[in-house]
């Protein structure tokens, strides 16, 4: 079974499996449950201020998108950071770090934007003997309306700002936590990293309404006929989070710097998309939330089991290995020609992929009087719409046209080269071929 | 096992009715919401679905499922109803697993199709339980039409004509409305009920006036109906029931089966219902398994069903031997029967084994009986009717018969399955061929 003990920015854990600030980890009870089912770290609900803490709506706090069978596919929140006295959170981090000195613990923060707030808690959260601090700049409902949570980090110079007061005042590793919520995630991220930070961890949840009551005509989750904006999270925002990852991983501007992965990660596969695109560890909420604690067990076998079967000897291996193949669309090789085919065994001839074709892309699927679905090369262009539609996985391939055939489409031989936009005789502004 | 199911020859109460409400509840318990939806989710909306083109009434199965898996399984129903006003029926005793059932694609995926038909009956149950009727009657036309035969077939026409805005007497030769709906088919698929309330149902649309106790031939003569009435349909199924033509067929204890599935059907007080404690149904059909297994299920100890052609040659489906086996009836192919022998009453069946080719083997036995139910199939009855193709009214078209003017669909038509779904299609289908003629006719 494959080492996962995790190296990040200085804080081991026996693996790259933590659970996100949120519910999940708003106390000692939770925490060490957490634990016990084999977390490896865990990042505390973010602390405010010392004084009165918020108050939380007494309404529902989440909404849900389902897929079949209400499968959660996507969950919404209003929740704010901890509604508990700072002094019990930090009395019960302080416990649960000396019972768990292999666990990662992390302290999620989130004061005003003056230096002094952010000294004096930097302060307190040291003597708990955590491993480092988060900076929510994520948050973004109820604490962005005060000025704080994604109100700071949607602008850089803020972020940047904080993260510099936090390494000043701080000894302790600095996470800056991004919001989503902004045009462009690298400019946030290069503020963090100007600022001194260690590390970057993304996505915070995502602006959102999940579904409106047509009955009361209130968004929801509904509080006395009312709703506000919530954040989202779980397996739907994954694709965005992702892109986002890979978009801090592979900019000039903070290439290298260390990223902790989050948005809907729900099994090993997703926790490897993100290493692979980055990530050196990745944090969970939804799956937590939805199916427990124990989910984090089917996260390590599974991540030991491909491991094993690639080779890997520490996730290291598999950190940032995708990352050289995200490129701009330009890049991409316009010689690679590829052509859809159905596997005639596989089919069940549900004729999903014929509809989808002929309806809404280029009729490149041929239906016989008995149901029988085959391709025709010749208007075929590889769009990948018949593999999405199609419910049996495997039925329906994008198989590659060798080189020297001829494309049956086009009728100009598939070339062995590599050529793309920037070369390509339609580019009103191509350069030439070197 | 109860003590009086030991006791001999024909007797009633053999089980307790605690017992015998067990055993006639709904065979498919009613889909509850949360069970719809995981059903419906696993519909893949396919193109140009197969499940449609096995359905002999077309009904838009992925649409409907669609509309159930969003919510509004009020417009499900008006989906299924706008191809097959009886529905509600159907969803019950469709041999779905020889239908859309049979040619669902996660059938050929998995083995496991999307339960089609427990879903059309959680959708046009809840319209039902609503007491909605989703149709009006076009502006009356003036026109009259006679429909004989209040069965599927007759019911289904009579709706679409009305609908259209003709006048249409429905006949009938029982006292009750329903044909075989109300006096065939197994209890275990239409409880409470289910007949006699989907025909009120469906009579909300107006424009029908019922009937009963007019049977043709007798109180009705077809020359009559041509003649008061602007078009006629007959939808008037098999009255006539095949005979064994054996020795000791008279004996006592001899019945046909859809007699004694109609008392079963009509009885108010099941442990009244008299049953041998050996029984033995000679046929292979739907109604022999009906038969059989309620027979089992009324408390006979011993049920023998003999058919005298191999298992693959019975028209009762895989399921429905299947369902046979499980309740406890021994399934005897290939023997047919030769002698009824007893003393008065029928003690016993003997047999004798043919090959496939229905050739004599020279080996016989018997099985004892107290009770012998014949459905070897039933026979078209009345006179002066249209021609026949075979033993059933020659058609052509949507339902039209030799007669000008004189419509036929249901069992009593030649062609198509003996399926309460095809009397529907029937039925419909013909409504609209008299409507197209009469308006050509204005």
């Amino acid at each position: 079974m494959a080492d996962l003990t995790t190296n990040f920015i200085g804080i081991t854990s026996p693996n790259p499996f933590w659970l996100a600030s949120a519910p999940p980890t708003d106390k000692e009870y939770n925490v060490r449950r957490a634990f016990e089912a084999g977390w490896g770290g865990v990042v505390w609900k973010t602390l405010g201020e010392a004084g009165p803490p918020v108050v939380n709506v007494n309404g529902p706090r989440y909404g849900a998108i389902y897929g079949a069978d209400r499968r959660l596919l996507g969950l919404n929140n209003i929740e704010l950071i901890t509604d508990r006295s700072l002094e019990v959170n930090l009395e019960e981090m302080t416990r649960v770090k000396r019972d768990w000195p292999d666990r990662a613990l992390i302290a999620s923060l989130m004061v005003p934007v003056n230096e002094d707030s952010w000294r004096d808690i930097l302060r307190r959260v040291e003597d708990t003997g955590c491993d480092g601090v988060e900076l929510n700049f994520g948050c973004p409902h109820g604490m962005s309306e005060r000025g704080m949570g994604s109100a700071v980090g949607q602008v850089p110079e803020y972020v940047g700002q904080v993260a510099h007061w936090c390494k000043k005042h701080s000894s302790l590793p600095v996470i800056v936590k991004l919001t989503p919520n902004i045009t462009d995630i690298r400019k946030p991220a290069q503020a963090a990293k100007d600022g001194g930070a260690d590390a970057v961890s993304l996505i915070n949840t995502i602006n959102s309404i999940t579904s409106v009551d047509l009955d009361l005509f209130s968004p929801e989750p509904t509080i006395d006929g009312q709703g506000a904006h919530g954040g989202y999270c779980g397996p739907a925002v994954k694709p965005i989070a992702l892109n986002m990852v890979a978009e801090i991983a592979r900019d000039p501007a903070t290439r290298g710097m260390p990223i902790s992965g989050i948005g809907g990660v729900t099994t090993w596969r997703d926790a490897a998309e993100f290493l692979a695109l980055g990530a050196g560890n990745v944090q969970v909420c939804t799956a937590a939330m939805t199916y427990g604690f124990k989910v984090v067990q089917e996260m390590i076998s599974g991540l030991s089991q491909y491991m094993d079967d690639k080779g890997f000897a520490s996730v290291d291996e598999l950190v940032g290995r995708a990352v050289p193949n995200v490129v701009n669309w330009q890049d991409l090789n316009l010689n690679y020609v590829a052509k859809a085919r159905i596997n005639q065994d596989e089919c069940i001839k549900c004729g999903r992929c014929y509809a989808a074709c002929e309806d809404t892309s280029h009729q490149a699927i041929a239906m016989s009087e008995d149901r029988v679905f085959t391709v025709k090369d010749e208007e075929c262009v590889a769009c990948n719409l018949c593999v999405n539609v199609c419910p049996v996985e495997g039925c329906i391939t994008m198989e590659p046209m060798a080189a020297g055939a001829v494309d049956p489409r086009t009728g100009e031989v598939v070339r062995e080269d590599y050529a793309n936009w920037t070369t390509h005789p339609n580019n009103p502004g191509k350069c030439a071929a070197e | 096992m109860s003590d009086r199911m030991l006791d001999p020859g024909i007797a009633a109460g053999r089980l307790e009715p605690e017992q015998l409400s067990g055993n006639f509840s709904d065979l498919h318990p009613p889909l509850d919401d949360h069970e719809a939806l995981v059903a419906a989710d696993r519909c893949y909306f396919c193109h140009d679905a197969p499940c449609i083109t096995a359905c002999p009434t077309s009904i838009d199965i992925p649409l409907f499922i669609r509309q159930i898996a969003t919510g509004t399984p009020e417009a499900a129903a008006e989906t299924i109803f706008e191809q097959n006003i009886l529905g509600g029926m159907c969803a019950r005793v469709c041999p779905t697993e020889t239908l859309c059932e049979e040619a669902c694609v996660r059938e050929a995926a998995e083995g496991k199709p999307v339960l089609i038909g427990q879903l059309q009956r959680y959708a046009t149950d809840t319209v039902m339980a609503q007491g909605v009727h989703p149709f009006t009657r076009a502006a009356p036309t003036g026109r009259q039409v006679a429909v004989v035969g209040a069965g599927p077939a007759g019911l289904a026409c009579a709706h679409r004509l009305s609908m259209h805005g003709h006048d249409v007497t429905l006949y009938d030769g029982r006292a009750k409305p329903g044909g075989l709906n109300e006096f065939g088919i197994a209890a275990y698929k239409s409880t409470d009920s289910f007949a006699a309330r989907e025909v009120d149902w469906l009579m909300q649309i107006g424009g029908i006036t019922l009937e009963t106790g007019k049977r043709l031939g007798r109180e009705l003569s077809l020359a009559e109906l041509r003649e008061g009435f602007d078009a006629v349909f007959l939808g008037i199924g098999l009255g006539g029931v095949n005979a064994l033509d054996l020795a000791g067929e008279d004996r006592e204890g001899m019945r046909d089966a859809v007699d004694f599935i109609a008392d079963l059907r009509q009885a108010e007080d099941l442990a009244g219902l008299p049953i041998g404690r050996d029984v033995v149904v000679i046929g292979g059909g739907m109604t022999a398994v009906d038969a059989a297994v309620q027979a089992r299920l009324l408390g006979a100890l011993n049920v023998s069903l003999v058919y005298r052609r191999g298992r693959e040659r019975m028209n009762a489906s895989r399921y429905e031997q299947d369902l046979a086996a499980a309740k406890g009836v021994r399934i005897i192919t290939n023997a047919t029967p030769i002698a009824v022998h007893g003393n008065g009453a029928v003690r016993e069946v003997e047999f004798e084994y043919t090959d496939d080719a229905l050739t004599p083997t020279g080996q016989r036995f018997r099985l004892a009986a107290d009770q012998v139910f014949k459905a070897i199939g039933q026979t078209l009855e009345g006179p002066d009717l249209p021609e026949l193709d075979g033993r059933k009214i020659a058609i052509s078209g949507a339902g039209r018969t030799s007669l000008p003017g004189v419509w036929a669909g249901g069992d009593c038509s030649a062609g198509g399955d003996d399926l309460t779904v095809t009397a529907v299609a029937e039925g419909r289908d013909a409504a609209e061929d008299i409507h197209a003629s009469l308006g050509a006719q204005a």
